[in-house]
């Protein structure tokens, strides 16, 4: 594949680094000028990796390389098609979460905010660089950062459950770090290699059952941070976070980069041929449907708002890791979709979740009810990612899914496309008691009345842009980012080696 | 067997010193005689490093005037290894330093805990 | 004149100085700081230039007094100890630098001419150690440094003598130990020149006095170093020794006596002997350094005593470099001498800030660390940096020797080395969040948290410059040596490391 020498992608990582210190440096004197740091390195940083876009749409690859690490491993960014997606999505929707986190943090008139913001920075810091990684050693890096950055954020309360959920959280992902570590580590030492190939490197190198323990230590590591099942405990817990941290962090960039390199791992280290020479690709399959169903069922359980939507996105994670599990080029091409389809979806659910917060400072379900006509704008949105997330038309979920299911029928084993439609059912049976508390059942409490008290602009806006988003990726799934297009060229990428 | 243990008997007694001074420094509970063992312990390495030195019937490593311009006629054997025992002037010199810092730290101690028994310091520092 | 004499100025220049000291303290007491930091900062300059020589021209040789080896004492200087020297210079440069407002707090007026003149010779001593290419000679340096060691500690707190006492008794055995195993190569060889015995030594691998040696000196630099199980009087004088004291023994004379374990072991007695007459011995240290990986961990997580808890570390980092030196590859090695560099600046970076810590709060329990990110926000950001190393978090340097010695255990198929060091890491976050949690997050009642209620005010009380600057200095050593792991290895270690491997 062609190769194209740029330090773009230095650029853009290092737009958030530099915003960061910034934003330290300014504290707490200059708030405007803080949060001024945060909205501007989120739209530059959005416009470098938007600038890489049409390299990227030409088949090309973008690379960098900073410097060697240790003989024949570099600290190198690569921006192939599939990194692409990832970064697109975490940056753009940085843009979205950084106004609405001034909302937020300033509605609430949160404590200890230049924190909030110098980790925050940090973690999409991180998070880019996870997707612009060329090597396990530069994506275990940024993989470590972003789980320390984040710390902070999840125990941002202070409360002594914010604090016992930040250690949850932390031993949990530090636990995987370690069996990420010496994967990698044993990587380097059967392959001498670390760089990622489209189709993998790995075939070829030691024995099967060698192999076979490598993956599960790779999925052990990688997967804490994408909450597989029994790993996802840390997930609910992390919840106490401030909104925006929920909806940036733990639907879009940490979870996602905990996917993202289980995908990286599934699809350019082992490679689908080897995962189906290895039979690994069925074990884990039936590991992510299980999580896929059982998280959903949990879901149903929860009336804390957040949790049931952090059940939600364990599930959607799994289907993301179903998908590259299947190895059919459909199913890929789908759950690379879903990582950026879902990420919008699943963002705005947060969001509105925020808002209802900000607003009424209600966080359980059972207090919602009649909130629909109080934040018609709002509720409207959550309505919009909730039957997306189900998957019907015409939300982006449904186009993801669709896509799901082909790359299901194509493998033979319907069991999988049965997991997959029984998992949107239940989607349905947890999303739609919101909705239908918030708009048909009238208020316990004193009515407000009918007139409409929304949550301050700053907070409501981003919302519903990216409500709006959703519904446009489905009518045009090529639209302005060309997610369809990217998630093409990365399955041809991958399947054209095979 | 017996022949082995008396042609080494110097080797025998350092070692015999040796632990004597590693009991003293381990089995008392009295700080100077920790002391008293270490000093023991140091002497017994050196009387070894002295008595690898020596050689039956050889005498100072001093060439007589006469020898000179006559190198070769110099028979290694009648003169004992004057090295071990240079480096012990050294070895001699690290111990009593080492003994002066130990006292002056015994001194500090007594001044402390106004005991020098370990199990009595022990207990003072447990309950402070 | 200056170029050629390197080695030795490096050892003679705070020697004198440390004499010098004392007279001049005398007459006017406020002398004493600046002459031995200049002493200490050529001292450093030195070893920089001498490092330089070596990756440009190789081993450098200096004869004593012109006396040629073996009988005269030789200076070598190869990439492995010009490293050490640099490093060794470095640290000591930190902590003296430090030590002048931090002595002043701590340390008795009318004794400052003696603490700088034992500090000297302490740094005299360790640099001494390294540059040395003779048995006899490095056991007189073990025994400056250790002397000084003892009378510096002993000038801490509260039960400091007592402290300082265990350490003199365990002190001596390991170092007469080390003399016996001197004088059994000497009986066999006739010699103390390490090259020499080097080259002396393969034709009598059989020999029982060798194994002797060979065991001997395991025991009693492993007593220096505080090898676990032989670690036991090392928490208690690093914790109350002054905090500019334990700032720089703790980083220094551990890694000293790796260094020590390190060059005997692969350049006296050669790789071979070790690793086909006795791979035993391998085994066995590799074990126990295992055991003090986990116990170190252990113990670290149950201490509430600040610098107690960092004294625990240390044992684990021990444990660490002698795993690969145990393991023996050149992974391994790597790892391990990378370690060697790491841990002394984590462990530099971690008690500087446990000492800035006691300097403006005078307390050392975690559990009364609330606040300080305010009080001391810089100090806390130098902790994070510290800690982020020490549990192996990239960028940071820790992690690099980590990821070494992790591929040298692999290609050793050594499985319960590659478990015990990543339990380890995650005892030692659990160790490190602890404290940081303590410092930056204010627990608080649930309901508190949104009344918008201030906590009590803390104002910004910072240490004072001098024991900052030397802080942050090493906080940003550990990242650059993290970043430029790569051009250490490939310029230094990989020399370092002896070619038959």
């Amino acid at each position: 594949m062609e190769m194209v020498h740029s330090i773009k992608p230095l650029l853009a990582i290092l737009t958030s680094l530099v915003a960061a210190f910034l934003i330290l440096f300014t504290g707490e004197r200059h708030p405007n000028l803080r949060d001024f740091w945060s909205i501007a390195a989120s739209v530059i940083k959005f416009a470098i990796v938007l600038s890489m876009l049409p390299i990227v749409l030409s088949g090309k690859m973008i690379e960098f390389t900073l410097f060697q690490i240790w003989p024949h491993v570099f600290l190198q960014f690569r921006v192939d098609a599939f990194g692409m997606i990832f970064a697109l999505l975490a940056s753009g929707l940085w843009i979205a979460v950084s106004f609405y986190s001034i909302g937020y943090m300033r509605g609430l008139k949160e404590h200890a905010q230049t924190r909030f913001f110098f980790c925050f920075a940090i973690a999409i810091f991180s998070a880019v660089g996870v997707a612009m990684s060329g090597n396990l050693v530069t994506l275990y890096l940024f993989y470590e950062v972003l789980t320390v950055s984040t710390f902070p954020l999840v125990a941002h309360k202070e409360t002594p459950e914010a604090i016992k959920a930040g250690r949850k959280y932390l031993a949990y992902l530090l636990t995987g770090g370690c069996f990420a570590l010496f994967s990698i580590g044993w990587t380097y030492y059967l392959t001498g290699s670390v760089d990622f190939a489209p189709g993998g490197f790995l075939a070829g190198h030691g024995t099967a059952n060698q192999l076979r323990l490598l993956f599960l230590t790779f999925m052990i590591g990688f997967g804490s941070k994408a909450a597989i099942m029994p790993l996802h405990e840390w997930l609910p817990s992390a919840m106490i976070a401030p909104t925006p941290v929920s909806a940036l962090l733990h639907a879009v960039a940490v979870v996602k980069a905990g996917v993202f390199c289980c995908l990286r791992v599934i699809l350019y280290v082992f490679g689908p041929k080897l995962l189906s020479d290895l039979n690994l690709w069925i074990i884990l399959a039936y590991v992510v449907s299980f999580t896929i169903i059982v998280a959903n069922l949990l879901a149903i359980a929860q009336d804390h708002l957040k949790r049931r939507l952090a059940f939600s996105t364990i599930n959607n994670l799994s289907i993301i890791i179903l998908g590259a599990a299947l190895l059919s080029p459909e199913a890929i091409k789908g759950s690379m979709l879903h990582i950026a389809f879902h990420g919008f979806m699943k963002i705005t659910l947060f969001l509105c979740a925020g808002a209802i917060y900000v607003k009424t400072h209600k966080e359980y379900i059972s207090d919602m009810n009649g909130i629909g006509r109080q934040m018609p704008f709002t509720m409207a949105a959550f309505t919009i990612g909730a039957i997306g997330l189900t998957g019907i038309p015409p939300i982006c979920g449904f186009i993801s899914k669709w896509y799901l299911c082909v790359g299901a029928m194509e493998t033979k084993h319907i069991i999988f496309l049965v997991v997959l439609l029984a998992s949107a059912i239940l989607d349905a049976v947890y999303f739609f008691p919101v909705i239908i508390n918030a708009f048909f059942k009238s208020p316990q409490t004193s009515n407000p009345g009918n007139h409409i008290s929304e949550a301050p602009a700053f907070v409501v806006v981003p919302l519903v842009i990216t409500a709006i988003f959703s519904v446009v990726f489905c009518i045009f799934p090529d639209a302005f980012t060309h997610f369809f297009k990217i998630a093409s060229i990365a399955t041809q990428n991958i399947m054209g080696v095979h | 067997m017996m022949d082995f243990i008396v042609s080494h008997y110097n080797y025998w007694i350092y070692i015999v010193l040796m632990m004597i001074g590693f009991y003293g420094m381990m089995g008392k509970r009295n700080l100077v005689k920790k002391l008293i063992g270490m000093n023991i312990f140091q002497t017994a390495i050196i009387l070894y490093y002295v008595s690898i030195g020596c050689k039956k019937g050889a005498t100072v490593p001093i060439i007589p005037e006469e020898a000179h311009g006559v190198i070769h006629h110099i028979n290694p054997f009648n003169y004992i290894n004057p090295l071990p025992h240079v480096l012990m002037l050294t070895a001699i010199v690290v111990g009593i330093a080492t003994t002066g810092v130990a006292l002056a730290l015994i001194i500090l101690i007594h001044r402390q805990y106004g005991t020098l028994e370990e199990n009595e310091i022990l207990e003072i520092r447990k309950n402070d | 004149m200056i170029s050629k004499n390197l080695p030795v100025l490096i050892v003679t220049v705070p020697l004198m100085t440390a004499f010098l000291v004392v007279i001049l303290g005398l007459l006017k007491r406020k002398l004493c700081y600046p002459i031995a930091f200049l002493a200490t900062l050529a001292s450093f300059i030195f070893s920089a230039m001498l490092l330089e020589k070596v990756i440009l021209h190789g081993t450098i040789h200096y004869y004593q007094g012109g006396w040629l080896p073996p009988w005269g004492i030789e200076y070598v200087v190869d990439h492995l100890n010009a490293a050490m020297l640099v490093l060794v210079s470095f640290v000591s440069l930190m902590s003296l630098w430090y030590s002048g407002p931090s002595a002043e707090k701590e340390i008795p007026k009318s004794k400052i001419p003696y603490f700088y003149s034992l500090y000297l010779l302490q740094i005299t001593g360790l640099l001494g150690i390294v540059v040395t290419g003779d048995m006899f000679n490095l056991y007189v340096f073990l025994e400056i440094t250790s002397l000084s060691g003892y009378a510096l500690i002993a000038m801490g707190e509260k039960h400091a003598p007592m402290a300082a006492f265990n350490y003199v008794i365990m002190g001596t055995i390991g170092a007469c130990f080390y003399l016996l195993s001197v004088g059994y190569l000497y009986i066999v060889t006739g010699s103390l020149n390490m090259a020499d015995l080097a080259r002396l030594l393969p034709h009598l691998y059989g020999s029982k006095v060798v194994l002797t040696a060979f065991v001997f000196f395991i025991v009693g630099i492993s007593l220096k170093m505080a090898l676990f199980p032989l670690h036991i009087w090392l928490p208690d004088a690093y914790t109350l020794a002054p905090s500019s004291v334990s700032t720089l023994v703790a980083p220094t004379m551990t890694k000293v006596g790796a260094y020590v374990l390190f060059r005997i072991i692969f350049s006296v007695f050669g790789p071979h002997f070790s690793l086909e007459v006795m791979p035993i011995a391998h085994n066995i240290l590799g074990w126990l350094a295992a055991g003090a990986v986990l116990f170190g961990s252990i113990m670290a997580l149950a201490q509430r005593d600040f610098k107690r808890m960092l004294t625990y570390i240390l044992v684990a980092e021990v444990g660490y470099i002698v795993i690969g030196v145990a393991i023996a590859n050149r992974m391994a090695l790597t790892g391990a001498i990378l370690h060697i560099i790491n841990d002394a600046f984590m462990m530099s970076c971690l008690f500087l800030v446990a000492g800035a810590i006691v300097y403006k709060t005078g307390t050392r329990d975690i559990y009364q660390f609330r606040f300080l990110h305010k009080k001391m926000p810089l100090t806390m950001a130098v902790l994070i940096v510290g800690a982020l190393s020490v549990i192996g978090v990239p960028p940071m340097c820790g992690f690099f020797s980590k990821w070494y010695l992790i591929l040298g255990a692999l290609a050793a198929h050594k499985w319960v080395f590659i478990a015990v060091i990543l339990t380890s890491t995650l005892f030692n976050v659990a160790v490190f969040f602890r404290v940081i949690e303590n410092a930056y997050l204010e627990p608080r009642e649930p309901a508190y948290a949104h009344d918008g209620g201030q906590p009590e005010i803390v104002k910004f009380d910072e240490a004072p410059i001098g024991m900052l600057i030397p802080m942050f200095l090493v906080a940003i050593g550990i990242i650059l040596i993290g970043v430029f792991s790569g051009h250490i290895i490939a310029s230094i270690i990989k020399f370092a490391i002896p070619a038959n491997i």
